[in-house]
């Protein structure tokens, strides 16, 4: 029954997102207000119908509903209530569940805090926000349905896939797809001021939020599932140029782009053609992941179940969005000029640099991945590119990039002296440089650490000189305070995230120094490591609520003093009869002490032993950039009502 | 440069490149659906066509460091004391890692695990069989890929069985995971024993 009135609230959404994507947008084109009025209630209408959807499918989950063959394939009633949950948005048919909810929760935010936008553009906003939702629900409700039923319903599930049930994978998908959805509403904004051939600076203060909000949220999704390989996959890595993570990789490139250029629309009335190519862009690379991931089309490990009846639906989505909107674009975007005038050397200079480079970046990364599968269907070449490609191509574009971040908030609008903000960042460079040879002092012969920790201090310190520059702590210090609690927190919320960048950076370089070893050994041996005395105590058996263990104890000495005591585990899970690896990790913040247990012989176990210093300061880091990106979104400019315009003029 | 990339005019036609782009995209992703559907395009590899036959010939140099012997054609050449595997694989590749237990694994129970390093640097494979293990009798550097050209390798990690004969009999492109080697490889492995 339950699962039924499920069905029944996707379908009711669907048309309710219909209905609102045809009457708004035909009331604003017709500048009918009555019409027009109807978008807010209609979004508030279908956020309802598909929140109760949302619900049913986790009740389903919750109480273990094996007539629901998602449920079936997906969990088990023994597994503890959160992995019911995760469970239930840990399949492709529940993911696109989460993903649509999270769209309508957006609409629903445009509806209720979208009073003070002019009527025509919330309503084309919802209205465009209404068409991705009709396409996507009729995506679930043809090819997808996540109620289906079986019968005779067998006695249980059949367990959700041990990887995935983990704290840190419970929180990606919905945190990754905040990001995504979060681009849809950018998306429908630069779609919504094509339609009426303007971009002004009230549309830069809306677009603003929204692109900051998904970025935070992007950034924390992507740190959570590299930190979820680094300690759940136990191969000691965090980023392995997967096909599936540049695809998330590519919308925070292109939205870190866009969060910079919408300053700019914001403050100074320019580039507005830029930011709405970026835009789409980034709801575009978002649609691009959702294709990749759900349509077969290439070779991951993390690549869901597929079929290719939906890769077509979903190339059908994503074309008539992507392509719809470019199309548009390449029609409107002339009427959309920048008034704004500036120098090279200038703040908006320093902005376009960033812009170009990321997009860049964005290419590299984009032909990386897609060029193999390209290369097949043209020439019936199989390739494959891996790390080597993706690390070369790349550091040559970080480099300017890091390089511009410290420079680039010190350069006034319109024309700014390059020299000066050079001048003023002396003592920055000189730390960089110090980290640099340091490095190379303590840690020996290692080029890019010592690079990644010059590129740490370049961007901390730089963060801290653009904050003391602004409150002229070195010309006036006996006003610094009163200026500091002056600062609007987006100068703070900017500044934070670009120290947690090098923040991030730091934690790379660690990694690049990480040592490890594999060492077979008897209980009571020990091995040395990075000034470390490992010790095997002992192997024995342990049991879970859903799985059965072989733990080994690891005691970890310094100087004869115990430093910590590390249990790697093998875990089995009788309901999937699949095995996963539980790493050790001890950290103190400066380092990850990480302990691997592989197969056992002849009384003893082979265990990997890593010593990674800096390690969590890479996932730190993300979660700085996010911090930054949330005080930003706390300025006043943002929380008082942007400005109000005059009714934006019918278009021609 | 913000003049030369953001004419205040910009050219129609520099306007229409992204959907031009995301047309030419659009059709070629079709294409490999179609492919999916009718088997031309296949991400996880195309049946060999070395199947049935007997494995090109080629001659390896031995990975420097490794104390494993070199592997040429002629160690493939039947009669062979039992089935084989032949596993192409590099260090910088994720799903490597997947499969490298499940390598280990026959390795230790007696079946022959021959390797080709693919595209590698030789320092970064020898770490790489350091720190996970190494399941090979044989392996073989295959630097420039032009064995791997031959094979029709996809991409790494891609496996051959070889009968006793030295015949090529199955093809596996993609890592073998715990049910690949159950479902798949272990049933083959006793037919041809």
């Amino acid at each position: 029954m339950i699962g039924e009135l499920g069905h029944f609230a996707l379908a009711l959404g669907c048309i309710l997102a219909l209905v609102q994507s045809v009457l708004p947008l035909v009331g604003a084109h017709r500048a009918d207000a009555r019409l027009m009025a109807l978008a807010a209630p209609l979004a508030v209408a279908q956020l309802i119908a598909i929140g109760a959807a949302f619900a049913a499918l986790l009740w389903a989950f919750a109480v273990n509903d094996t007539t629901i063959s998602n449920v079936v394939l997906n969990s088990h009633s023994a597994k503890p209530l959160i992995y019911k949950f995760s469970g239930a948005w840990g399949n492709h048919e529940g993911s696109m569940v989460l993903w649509v909810f999270i769209l309508a929760l957006c609409g629903g935010a445009v509806a209720g805090f979208g009073r003070d936008l002019p009527s025509a553009l919330q309503a084309r906003v919802i209205g465009i926000l209404g068409l991705i939702a009709a396409g996507f629900l009729g995506f679930i409700i043809f090819t997808s349905n996540p109620f289906e039923r079986v019968w005779p319903p067998p006695m249980d599930g059949q367990g959700l896939n041990p990887l995935l049930q983990d704290p840190g994978l419970a929180l990606h998908p919905p945190m990754l797809y905040l990001g995504y959805v979060g681009y849809a509403v950018t998306f429908a904004f630069a779609v919504a001021a094509l339609l009426e051939g303007r971009v002004d600076a009230a549309w830069g203060r809306w677009v603003r939020p929204w692109s900051l909000a998904a970025w935070s949220f992007l950034t924390l999704g992507i740190a959570l599932g590299s930190w979820w390989a680094y300690y759940e996959l136990g191969w000691g890595g965090y980023w392995f140029w997967d096909p599936v993570e540049n695809a998330s990789l590519l919308p925070w490139l292109i939205g870190a782009a866009l969060l910079h250029c919408a300053i700019v629309v914001e403050k100074r009335e320019s580039l507005k053609i830029w930011t709405v190519l970026l835009a789409i862009l980034a709801f575009g690379m978002s649609l691009l992941g959702t294709f990749l991931v759900r349509s077969g089309v290439l070779n991951s490990v993390h690549a869901f179940a597929n079929d290719p009846a939906r890769g077509v639906f979903i190339l059908g989505l994503l074309m008539a969005y992507v392509a719809g909107a470019l199309a548009l674009f390449a029609w409107r975007a002339p009427r959309l000029g920048g008034t704004g005038i500036f120098a090279p050397i200038s703040r908006e200079g320093a902005l376009v640099l960033n812009n170009l480079l990321l997009c860049s970046t964005t290419a590299v990364v984009l032909v990386g991945t897609l060029w193999p599968m390209f290369a097949d269907i043209l020439f019936g070449a199989k390739i494959s590119v891996g790390a080597p490609f993706f690390n070369a191509a790349t550091a040559p574009l970080a480099i300017p990039l890091v390089a511009a971040m410290a420079v680039g908030p010190l350069l006034a609008w319109k024309r700014a002296d390059l020299a000066g903000a050079l001048q003023r960042l002396w003592w920055v460079g000189l730390l960089a440089v110090a980290a640099a040879f340091l490095t190379l002092l303590i840690a020996g012969h290692h080029v890019w650490p010592a690079l990644g920790f010059a590129a740490a201090a370049w961007l901390i310190a730089g963060a801290a000189a653009d904050i003391l520059d602004r409150i002229a702590a070195f010309r006036r210090p006996s006003q610094a305070w009163n200026r500091a609690r002056g600062l609007p927190r987006a100068a703070w919320g900017g500044a934070i995230a670009h120290a947690g960048m090098g923040v991030t950076f730091a934690g790379l370089a660690g990694m690049g120094l990480a040592t490890d070893a594999l060492v077979e050994l008897k209980p009571g041996q020990s091995t040395r490591l990075a000034g470390y005395e490992w010790r095997l105590e002992s192997i024995r058996d342990v049991q879970g609520p859903n799985w059965s263990s072989r733990r080994a104890t690891i005691t970890v000495l310094a100087d004869g003093q115990v430093v910590t005591v590390l249990t790697p585990e093998k875990r089995f899970f009788p309901v999937g009869r699949m095995n996963t690896t539980e790493a050790a990790i001890h950290t103190n913040a400066l380092r990850d002490l990480y302990a691997v247990l592989g197969d056992e012989r002849h009384g003893g176990g082979v265990v990997r032993l890593h010593h990674n210093p800096l390690s969590p300061w890479i996932w730190v880091g993300a979660g700085i950039m996010a911090l930054g990106g949330g005080l930003s979104l706390s300025d006043r400019r943002i929380r008082v009502s942007a400005p109000s315009r005059k009714a934006a003029p019918a278009p021609a | 440069m913000s003049d030369a990339a953001f004419p205040k005019r910009p050219r129609r036609w520099m306007l229409y490149a992204p959907v031009g782009l995301a047309a030419a995209a659009g059709v070629g992703f079709y294409a490999m659906l179609q492919g999916l559907r009718d088997g031309s395009y296949n991400p996880r590899g195309v049946p060999s066509v070395l199947l049935g036959r007997p494995a090109p010939d080629f001659t390896l140099p031995a990975l420097e460091g490794v104390d494993l012997p070199a592997l040429t054609a002629e160690d493939l050449r039947g009669p062979l004391p039992g089935p084989v595997l032949v596993n192409f694989w590099a260090s910088w590749c994720a799903p490597c890692i997947i499969e490298h237990p499940q390598l280990m694994r026959l390795s230790r129970e007696g079946v022959a695990v021959y390797g080709v390093n693919y595209k590698d640097r030789m320092a970064e494979a020898g770490a790489f069989l350091k720190r996970h293990g190494n399941p090979y009798r044989r392996l073989g550097r295959d630097e420039p890929g032009r064995t791997a050209i031959d094979w029709g390798v996809y991409g790494v990690p891609e496996t051959y069985l070889l009968d006793r004969q030295g015949m090529i009999r199955w093809r596996w492109a993609g890592p073998i995971t715990t049910d690949t080697l159950e479902s798949e490889l272990r049933p083959l492995l006793r037919r041809f024993a």
